[in-house]
């Protein structure tokens, strides 16, 4: 049994959460980092043309995504939301393909790029590559569920630098203006591929925009993922019951460069470079469950051997499916008539 | 049979889906209360309510892109641009987003969505009140494009763009929004998108247009037949994408002569594709140069009404062009 005065000191039972599920949102970031390091080890072997990271941003994807119910409430996510397609119900081996561009693949049967997150069946709105636009789907969403009266609740997801595309006001704006259910997670790494936050954010607080649009906005340690949903269980909430829109900061690290093509050493501080993983959200988080007690150093291994053996079989299944058919390129620009 | 004038044909149809399927929404700047700038929505916001048809801020990125989400979500809105010169803006969704989401997503997603988008000159709008700016969107593909000539076709095809599967961007012209009454059949009147009209039968040269177009070509038409006695065959294409290519092709191999007549300007304009599929697959069947009479090489139409007199098509400048290639 754990030491109740230790996990007590974790704060997760107020915030409703039980110790399995601190635990599985952790082995949620586990797995959603081992999917990640796969896809870089393909990309070096030359089996995936690009890789675009999450590292970093786990524990403010599954905080975030936490509260969100499945198949029923909604995400538009972006290029880096790994953990947040996996928390919405995508499998590591649905990523895997994806990135292998298999025939079969949810996302886009192999139409699009790695790191275009989307699924229907899991209710993840298709990602395209220019940034920022699929905030106005989730307003969209959240809107057509108002219209409906549906209990319904929108998130989307994006990085700092997004956040300055018109595109992102206007979605914001509109929220306030109708108090839709949505909720607006920025993840500020701090980079915009190469230019940093004071280049790119005037105020430096993207958060701080929400007072101008009439609806809360917080900042939050993006390496905590108990306060992430703590934020997001709140901006859920709110949403249910008709009081609109939040926009959530998380403040989180890019472990990696911006992707494949990318070197951040050509633009970060090597000292800065050298500590990043200092603020790896996953080494913090487990540090904190042993010293509550959930975790064991033993089972902390036992767990990554898990998460990897899980991405292994996924990557296996991912690599025998078939590859798109040409043939099929043309098809579905329209609608076609059912035969 | 309904007499009614274009906008009144527009507004029935958007009345009519609405009361048919509760999906249905209208969203747009102006759209609510006041009915909007040209009056198109006039009734509906009382009659539906300030959620069904929605005021937006005036952010057309949002009304394109909130309305494909709302299709995704399962809801069939008509959105309004309230001039197509202000749709740049909402350009990123509608090319980037709108028009590729089912093809990048295998099928999964699709778009049942309609985007109205009054355009053309000859309204005393000048540069940024009159354009005719539909080569942009039908050189897209993913998206359907339609531009009505008739109030029946107006009705018809928004009713059936509104059921469509797929994204439709509805062209009006604005200068036939009023200019003219006629029957528009009873009942749920539909007219299948991808479907072109022989508006008047002829022999000698085929007149392939849209929108106002069409009416200026059938004035044409008349005057062609009763001085010139060449009987002009006007083709109103109706649906620019896709194009209805059995019936311009029957038309060219029956008259042997085309010329293609559009506001937009010339230059890789939707008639340059009109012109070229011709030549190329009734190569055969032409006796004479396929011919495009387009809008002046100018950004915009000028203000002055001399200048826009200079700039817009007309009756007189489709005889003018038709007589050249009858003759030839």
């Amino acid at each position: 049994m754990a030491d109740t005065r230790k996990t007590a000191e974790l704060g997760h039972r107020e915030l409703g959460l039980t110790d399995d599920d601190v635990m599985a949102m952790y082995r949620q970031m586990m797995l959603a980092r081992a999917v990640d390091e796969r896809m870089w080890l393909m990309q070096r072997a030359g089996k995936i043309a690009f890789v675009i990271s999450g590292q970093g941003h786990e524990a403010a994807q599954v905080g975030t995504a936490w509260p969100m119910r499945r198949n029923q409430d909604w995400m538009a996510p972006y290029y880096r939301s790994i953990a947040s397609a996996l928390a919405f119900g995508m499998t590591a081996e649905d990523i895997v393909t994806a990135h292998l561009a298999k025939g079969d693949d949810v996302s886009s049967g192999g139409r699009q790029m790695p790191g275009h997150y989307g699924a229907a069946r899991y209710n993840i709105v298709s990602l395209s590559s220019p940034v920022g636009t699929q905030v106005l789907h989730a307003v969209g969403i959240a809107m057509g569920a108002w219209v409906r009266g549906d209990d319904v609740v929108a998130i989307t997801t994006f990085g700092e630098g997004t956040s300055n595309q018109g595109e992102v006001h206007e979605a914001m704006n509109f929220a306030g203006v109708h108090r839709l259910p949505v909720i607006f997670v920025c993840e500020n790494n701090g980079y915009a591929i190469s230019v940093p936050l004071a280049q790119q954010v005037g105020g430096l607080s993207v958060a701080a925009r929400a007072q101008g649009y009439g609806f809360p906005g917080v900042t939050v340690d993006g390496s905590d993922p108990l306060a992430c949903y703590a934020a997001a269980r709140e901006a859920h909430e709110r949403a249910r019951r008709g009081e609109g829109a939040t926009l959530i900061e998380t403040i989180v690290v890019r472990l990696t460069s911006h992707s494949s093509d990318d070197d951040q050493r050509r633009y970060r501080d090597p000292a800065e470079v050298e500590t990043l993983r200092e603020h790896d959200p996953i080494t913090l988080f487990g540090n904190r469950l042993l010293v509550a007690g959930l975790l064991t150093t033993e089972a902390d291994m036992a767990l990554r051997a898990e998460t990897k053996a899980e991405v292994n079989q996924a990557s296996a299944r991912a690599e025998a499916r078939p590859e798109p058919d040409v043939a099929a390129a043309e098809r579905w620009v329209y609608a076609e008539e059912a035969t | 049979m309904a007499e009614l004038n274009i906008l009144e044909a527009i507004r029935a149809a958007m009345d009519e889906e609405l009361e048919r399927d509760p999906d249905v929404m209208v969203l747009g700047e102006d759209v609510g209360r006041k009915g909007g700038v040209f009056g198109a929505t006039d009734g509906l916001w009382a009659k539906y309510g300030d959620k069904r048809v929605l005021d937006t801020p005036l952010s057309e990125a949002l009304i394109a892109g909130a309305a494909m989400g709302a299709a995704i979500y399962g809801l069939r809105p008509i959105a309004e641009m309230q001039f197509a010169d202000f749709v740049y803006p909402a350009f990123n969704q509608i090319v980037s987003e709108i028009s590729r989401l089912r093809y990048r997503s295998n099928n999964a997603f699709g778009l049942p969505m309609v985007i109205r988008m009054p355009y053309g000159g000859g309204v005393h709008g000048a540069l940024y009140h009159s354009q005719s700016n539909e080569t942009y969107f039908t050189a897209t593909v993913g998206l359907k494009v339609v531009a009505p000539g008739t109030p029946a076709d107006a009705k018809g095809l928004l009713k059936a763009a509104v059921r469509d599967p797929d994204p439709v961007l509805f062209f009006e012209h604005k200068k036939t929004y009023r200019l003219f009454k006629a029957d528009v059949p009873d009942g749920d009147h539909v007219v299948p998108i991808g479907s072109a009209e022989v508006a008047r039968p002829g022999k000698h040269l085929s007149i392939f247009c849209y929108g106002y177009m069409r009416f200026c070509a059938l004035e044409a038409a008349e005057t062609l037949a009763r001085e010139d006695g060449v009987e002009a065959e006007v083709v109103d294409l109706r649906t620019l994408r896709p194009l209805d290519l059995p019936t311009v092709l029957s038309s060219v191999a029956k008259t042997g002569k085309a010329l293609v007549v559009h506001e937009a300007n010339r230059f890789g304009g939707f008639g340059a594709e009109v012109a070229a599929t011709i030549a190329e697959m009734a190569f055969e069947e032409l006796d004479g140069p396929v011919t495009r009479l387009a809008g002046p090489e100018v950004p915009g139409v000028p203000f002055h009404h001399t200048l826009e007199d200079w700039f817009m098509l007309n009756p007189a400048k489709i005889v003018e062009a038709a007589r050249a290639l009858a003759a030839y």
